[in-house]
């Protein structure tokens, strides 16, 4: 697969449809499964690598009626794996390792399945909006397919065996991708995040480091994999989402009544500073972006539309904007890629991508 | 007092409060800091089991302790100090050879001790002979590395058995 032609797409989890698509960005489970007759990957030889890489990637391509299309992740140039990264198909940690590895991923995006990651095989699904019901039929038939290819590492007690111990039993990880920036402005976020790891649920920022999460995006995630069936992971997660949905409309319900000036004001400036600014850092953008597409569900902004904005999220990234320029940039030339970017898309400049270099 | 996670001594001992009951963790300047600093990137990934491992391991006296450490599976060879070093198992046998010290970990981060979800259709009665491949396997290329051809080729007969009756 050519990632090139990825770049002119995107993903099917990014076109902001789905039930309750205004908060919830996507659904996503994944499951770790090992191959029975080899080591997990920290005490595999490269040898045994690649050997599980062809053994998995040929059982893989034989999936029917699934088409797919591998990507030989050892081959790529990093800059091609960080785009990966950024379109959700592989982990960073997939990206940064090293040896036989690579990933399946199915042309609709909804699907890929990494090899040799921290276990041999990783299965994801990811759908748009809140949509997990779904998006567990679908793996669980993968996952059947698969399994009557290969034997899994299986253990009578113990369940799927995993590389870590946190993972063992299911392998499964049913994560819900939130926007709440209401919440975040009427500071009840680290109040949810609280109750939220009381009832054992993991909560992290997207594309964040540490705790502040970038454009106000969280992801909700089961921690416990063992001793639950699947179904019980997926309405433990499932269960939580139109809770937190409820309060964060209720904070948008707050800030609309009582301060509705201060609102309407901050996603003007901040659809005002995307549309002209010359130079612009991904932090900035990101911040910015959460505004508007709050303003937008809001009905604050009328002339633009979620997907795009859903798009935009993922097109101003690092990668992704040398993917589009087509050369490799430093920091200071992607901030004046990227502002040029946001005002093409935006301002909805028509004819050909401006001059540049 | 040793470093939980290197040979260093612990000059460092960080009481953990988040998470369930306080934690005492012992550890050097270096992994200190690094354990201070660390990201949480995976909702439940090494810190947490990092956490659990130190919560256990405090009771043991530092010979217990040593000698746990130089434990290791007879099928793909990783010690205990290297998978709580390195906080990833080795091969599916780790969990049965490494059980005792395993099982209460498994119960103090899931709270959970046994299975109920998904099980593969087919019967995994073969699974023991499938872990034995990876011991076999990796016999053979000891075996060759130190130019015992003899045992390898046996080795290597004994691999193709199982290969092709599974």
């Amino acid at each position: 697969m050519q990632i090139n032609e990825l770049a002119r797409s995107s993903g099917e989890w990014l076109r902001g449809s789905g039930p309750e698509s205004d908060i919830v960005i996507s659904s996503r489970i994944r499951l770790a499964r090992n191959l029975a007759d080899y080591p997990f990957i920290s005490r595999a030889t490269a040898a045994d690598r690649m050997e599980l890489e062809r053994t998995l990637r040929d059982r893989i391509l034989q999936l029917q009626p699934a088409h797919l299309e591998y990507v030989d992740v050892n081959k790529l140039e990093g800059l091609d794996r960080q785009f990966l990264v950024e379109r959700q198909l592989i982990s960073r940690e997939h990206a940064e390792s090293e040896g036989a590895r690579g990933v399946a991923i199915d042309s609709s995006e909804q699907v890929s399945l990494m090899i040799n990651e921290e276990d041999h095989l990783r299965i994801q699904v990811m759908h748009s909006g809140l949509d997990l019901s779904a998006a567990w039929e679908q793996i669980n038939a993968i996952d059947d397919l698969l399994e009557s290819k290969v034997t899994y590492a299986f253990n009578e007690r113990l369940g799927y065996l995993t590389a870590c111990p946190t993972n063992v039993g299911t392998g499964m990880r049913v994560s819900v991708m939130l926007h709440l920036p209401a919440l975040v402005i009427t500071r009840q976020i680290e109040k949810l995040f609280r109750s939220l790891q009381k009832i054992s649920l993991a909560v992290r920022g997207l594309y964040g480091e540490g705790s502040q999460a970038m454009g106000d995006f969280y992801q909700i995630s089961n921690q416990i994999t063992l001793g639950r069936s699947e179904q019980a992971l997926v309405k433990q997660v499932g269960d939580v989402v139109p809770t937190i949905i409820d309060y964060e409309r209720k904070a948008r319900d707050f800030l609309i009544r009582e301060s509705h000036e201060n609102l309407h004001d901050r996603v003007s400036r901040a659809y005002g500073i995307l549309r002209t600014a010359q130079t612009i850092s991904s932090e900035e953008t990101m911040h910015l972006l959460s505004s508007v597409r709050m303003g937008v569900n809001l009905g604050l902004i009328a002339d633009l539309e979620i997907p795009m904005l859903n798009k935009l999220f993922i097109y101003t990234q690092p990668a992704h904007l040398q993917k589009l320029s087509g050369s490799e940039l430093d920091t200071a030339d992607r901030n004046i890629e990227r502002a040029r970017y946001l005002r093409r898309s935006l301002n909805k400049e028509d004819g050909p991508p401006a001059e540049h270099n | 007092m040793k470093c939980l996670k290197c040979e260093k001594p612990a000059t460092f001992h960080i009481t953990e409060l988040t998470g369930g009951k306080p934690q005492e963790l012992h550890l050097c300047e270096e992994h200190a800091r690094e354990y201070l600093t660390e990201s949480d990137n995976e909702p439940s990934g090494s810190s947490n089991l990092t956490g659990a491992l130190a919560q256990q391991l405090v009771g043991g006296t530092a010979e217990e302790l040593a000698r746990l450490d130089q434990q290791a599976c007879p099928i793909c060879g990783i010690t205990f100090f290297e998978f709580r070093n390195q906080g990833r198992l080795g091969c599916p046998h780790d969990y049965i050879c490494f059980q005792k010290e395993l099982d209460p970990l498994i119960l103090n981060i899931h709270g959970e001790s046994a299975h109920v979800g998904k099980r593969p259709s087919r019967s995994p009665l073969n699974t023991e002979r499938q872990t034995e491949l990876i011991r076999l396997r990796r016999e053979m290329k000891e075996a060759i590395q130190g130019e015992d051809y003899e045992k390898a080729s046996q080795l290597r007969d004994e691999i193709r058995q199982i290969e092709t009756s599974s």
